[in-house]
């Protein structure tokens, strides 16, 4: 097994994820703004919000387009630089991202047509639908994708089966209403509301500033803090720790991105700040605050919260069970009909993956003296420093953004947008919820660590055989084309801000007659 | 859970599908694909080419989702196909997804800036990204018809021993241009239709009779070379139609000519090839009696047949090895388990049909023909 290979591929994942999750929430958010300002629009009849609507989409577009190229490299990495991944789980986790497809993205990008198109063929009410189903099918779709991922980090509902040699599903029910997924889809996808929220204020605050287009700019605005005051609440509330308690994997990723070393007893505690110290196993300076981690962790004063070291020990009793389970499986693989070691692998199925974690040290895990199982144990830790900080960068900035909203919001009523420090406020906001999307991901995944499927795939195992030079071939590949899009996109985003909500054609409201433009 | 289907007729189900999909691609984003590689040949000066890029502007990203469906589908119900095929045709991959993100991009920001090089590079990247994808697939189709140099280890993971410059043989160069052919003569018959009458026109529908006749020419000799080129595989022994998918527990044999066998063994499979040759003919006749659903009926034909031909002329065989047979992929061992193949086929029974009706009614809504008039006036255009 060649580790540059794995370390490349992953580099890779990351780079072309991430990009793609630039582009991602603000069309979650934005195309559900569109549909609150088309509303608008459906029921008031003035052009003004018609105006205000298209200003939006046409923002929407340039971004949307992005969103949906990058999408292309993610359907397909799985099977390109992750092949034994795709064959291992494929049976559970190509069923979500087909299924995204056929009932979310069809939709999306069927009626993003005709949304852009269709202005002048629709009525109304016609194209305020199609822009609801747009809105629709790209929340469906991240609802789909997040499903595929959560399965990454809670592998409910599937089980190994040796005659393939691979995992398949057990109960689809399990997959589609797995608790961590359904967290993970509320928590992203409201993240991905204040993003589109805090990009409205942003620009909305630029024409403020230079008094240009300001009946379109303030309209924006409260919009904006409405949609965006709702929405940073419930990325905290409804946020990542309601699937945290719940399996083994998310309980080593709370003690770490908590650098609980040993088990917190009750009623525990939370670490507000601190230095992780890995090589001492210990956080320096750590300040906490009493209870609160039990109440977040476990929903109780009673609770304990488990710490890495515990963890760790579990984890290697698991690799012990685990290479009982690969032997029998080897033994299978000689004799299908041998039935006393099909009962061992019942048994010790559960554990196989754990076993699997040896095999980066060595080709055969029943191989592994203690000294090498406790260290595959140890492989388990994830990156504790930057679960630590990342955590606490992308806690503080949800907090800033309610905060944030909230003054919105009070502005809104108090003083319609005039005052200059706000609107300032507001651009140097825009690349925020970015930051704060983007460190989530990481969080999460890195989290995942060794883990490609927590307890059932090593990530190292997963990749393809491929070489160093072939993977740096696609890596300078993606960058070099990803780089100069994003370069052209920021420069065509910039350019239509710059030219701004002109309509130089109003066909329906001639047409029907419509009063102009009020002045404001 | 009780399944209704036996695992044997699940697996029959989605090889079929698999070409259902991979055809509703070719029918859908294929004239996308075509009239992107025809582009700069049909639009002289920039208001014909936002003529052509209209014609297909509304459309190409609902039609693009066909694609990633099939990415999806293949994934979920031939997992297998997915992960040898994706990541022994790696360098090829890229290739093509690098084409493919550049045409979503040229689409959208090609006319949000008025230069002149501007637009002339995007038309390239335009062509590119019709070209380079429908060559690509077609010298895909080639190699996995000579069999993709792969093995499998007792683990089932995969190792390939080929290499990008390796994919692209005498035979494959040609199904690549057939493909080419293929999808120009789509994407000419799509512009007869949809654009109003003038010179742009007046070259499509040249292209198209060009097109028919090298489409016709090109499968004729891909036919017999493939005839004649001693491919094929087959099973050794009895088949496990309903075992567990695992192709190291049947035993598949390199069978030269074995490609031809399925339409002695299954006549009706001949249709397949027939459709495939009469196709374009029925497209050229439309094009010169100016009939349009004749000529788009022909070219959805073609398509069809074409890809057809490949499907039944390989079954059961869906990717074989050329260095290891025993390896090889087929419809009896390369399938998702019993249970995830019969939820994607519910699936795709209740959602398919919702799909293709809405996918109707947008190119009801946005239907007619483009004029030049529209480009200059209606500013919702490319």
């Amino acid at each position: 097994m060649d580790m540059a290979v794995i370390e490349l591929s992953r580099l890779q994942f990351a780079l072309t994820a991430m990009y793609h999750f630039l582009f991602v929430p603000l069309t979650l958010g934005l195309s559900f703004m569109l549909v609150i300002m088309e509303s608008v629009y459906v029921i008031t009849k003035r052009p003004i919000w018609r105006v205000i609507t298209r200003f939006w989409g046409r923002l929407f577009g340039i971004n949307f387009v992005l969103g949906v190229a990058t999408g292309l490299t993610m359907e397909f990495e799985f099977g390109t630089n992750w092949a034994y991944y795709a064959h291992y789980v494929g049976d559970i986790f190509g069923a979500p991202l087909a299924i995204e497809g056929l009932m979310a993205f069809f939709l999306e990008a069927t009626m993003v047509g005709v949304m852009f198109f269709g202005w002048d063929r629709l009525s109304r009410v016609q194209h305020l639908f199609v822009t609801l189903l747009v809105a629709l099918g790209t929340n469906l779709s991240a609802l789909w994708i997040l499903i595929a991922n959560g399965w990454m980090q809670n592998p409910v509902g599937a089980a190994f089966n040796p005659e393939t040699m691979r995992m398949e599903v057990t109960s689809f029910k399990e997959v589609l209403f797995n608790p961590v997924a359904q967290a993970k889809f509320v928590h992203t996808v409201s993240a991905g509301y204040v993003c589109a929220a805090t990009f409205v204020m942003g620009v909305s605050a630029i024409y403020l500033l230079r008094g240009k287009w300001t009946n379109v700019a303030r309209r924006s605005m409260m919009v904006a803090s409405a949609f965006g005051l709702a929405s940073a609440l419930s990325v905290v509330v409804l946020g990542d720790e309601s699937g945290y308690a719940l399996t083994d994997n998310q309980k080593m990723k709370l003690a770490s991105i908590e650098a609980m070393w040993e088990t917190e007893p009750a009623p525990a505690a939370i670490t507000l700040i601190g230095l992780p110290d890995v090589a001492g196993r210990t956080t320096h300076g750590a300040i906490k605050l009493p209870y609160v981690m039990g109440i977040i962790g476990t929903r109780s004063l009673s609770g304990k919260i488990d710490g890495i070291e515990e963890l760790v020990l579990r984890a290697d009793e698991r690799i012990h069970s685990g290479i009982i389970a690969y032997d029998a499986v080897e033994k299978l693989k000689q004799d299908r009909g041998n039935i006393a070691a099909r009962a061992a692998f019942e048994a010790h199925k559960r554990d196989i993956g754990f076993a699997l974690l040896l095999k980066r040290y060595m080709p055969d895990p029943r191989q592994a003296n203690d000294g090498q199982i406790l260290k595959a144990a140890w492989d388990t830790v994830p990156n504790v420093p930057v679960m630590f900080f990342l955590f606490r960068g992308m806690a503080a900035l949800g907090f800033g953004f309610i905060a944030f909203f909230a003054m919105a919001f009070y502005c809104a009523s108090a003083c319609r947008f005039s005052k200059r420090w706000f609107l300032k406020i507001a651009v140097f906001m825009i690349p925020l919820p970015w930051l704060a999307i983007e460190a989530g991901w990481v969080l999460a995944e890195i989290g995942r660590q060794p883990w490609a499927v927590d307890g059932v795939l090593p990530t190292f195992l997963g990749a393809s055989s491929l070489t160093v030079p072939q993977i740096w071939a696609t890596i300078i590949g993606f960058t070099a084309l990803y780089g100069t899009l994003a370069v052209i996109e920021i420069r065509l985003m910039i350019a239509a801000i710059r030219k701004g909500p002109e309509e130089h054609h109003e066909p329906m409201a001639a047409a029907q007659g419509f009063a102009p433009l009020p002045a404001e | 859970m009780h399944i209704p289907l036996d695992y044997e007729t699940l697996r029959v189900i989605w090889w079929a599908l698999l070409g259902v999909l991979l055809i509703g691609f070719a029918l859908t984003d294929g004239y996308d694909l075509g009239v992107g590689a025809l582009l700069p040949f049909v639009g002289r000066s920039d208001e014909e080419r936002r003529l052509v890029i209209n014609a297909i502007a509304p459309h190409w990203e609902g039609h693009q989702v066909w694609f990633i469906l099939g990415g999806g589908a293949i994934f979920a119900a031939w997992p297998f196909v997915y992960a040898v095929s994706f990541s022994g045709f790696y360098l090829a991959m890229f290739l093509v997804l690098a084409a493919l993100i550049l045409r979503p991009v040229s689409f959208k920001y090609r006319s949000k800036h008025a230069d002149a090089g501007w637009r002339n590079r995007w038309d390239w990247a335009l062509f590119v990204g019709g070209f380079v994808p429908a060559l690509v697939f077609g010298v895909a189709v080639g190699n996995v018809l000579i069999g993709a140099p792969f093995r499998l280890d007792s683990d089932l993971r995969m190792t390939y021993e080929g290499s990008l410059l390796g994919l692209f043989t005498p035979f494959t160069l040609l199904t690549g241009l057939l493909s080419v052919a293929m999808l120009a003569l789509h994407g000419a018959g799509w512009l007869a239709v949809k654009i109003e009458e003038g010179p742009v026109l007046v070259r499509a529908r040249a292209i198209a009779r060009i097109a028919a006749v090298v489409t016709i020419a090109l499968f004729l000799i891909g036919g017999l070379m493939v005839a004649r080129g001693g491919m094929g595989m087959a099973i050794n022994g009895t088949v496990d139609t309903q075992g567990p998918s695992n192709p190291l527990l049947s035993a598949s044999v390199a069978a030269p000519g074995a490609w031809l066998g399925n339409y002695r063994a299954h006549p009706w499979m001949v249709l397949a090839p027939v459709l495939g040759l009469v196709g374009p003919l029925v497209a050229l006749a439309g094009i010169t009696a100016r009939r349009g659903w004749l000529n788009l009926a022909g070219t959805a034909l073609a398509t069809t047949g074409i890809i057809a031909t490949v499907g039944c002329s390989m079954f059961p065989f869906i990717l074989p090895s050329s260095i290891d047979p025993r390896s090889s992929l087929t419809v009896w061992n390369a399938s998702s388990s019993h249970m995830t193949l019969f939820i994607m086929l519910i699936v795709t029974v209740i959602f398919l049909p919702v799909v293709l009706t809405y996918t109707a009614w947008v190119m009801k809504m946005l239907g007619g023909r483009i004029t030049l008039g529209d480009v200059r006036s209606n500013p919702d255009f490319y």
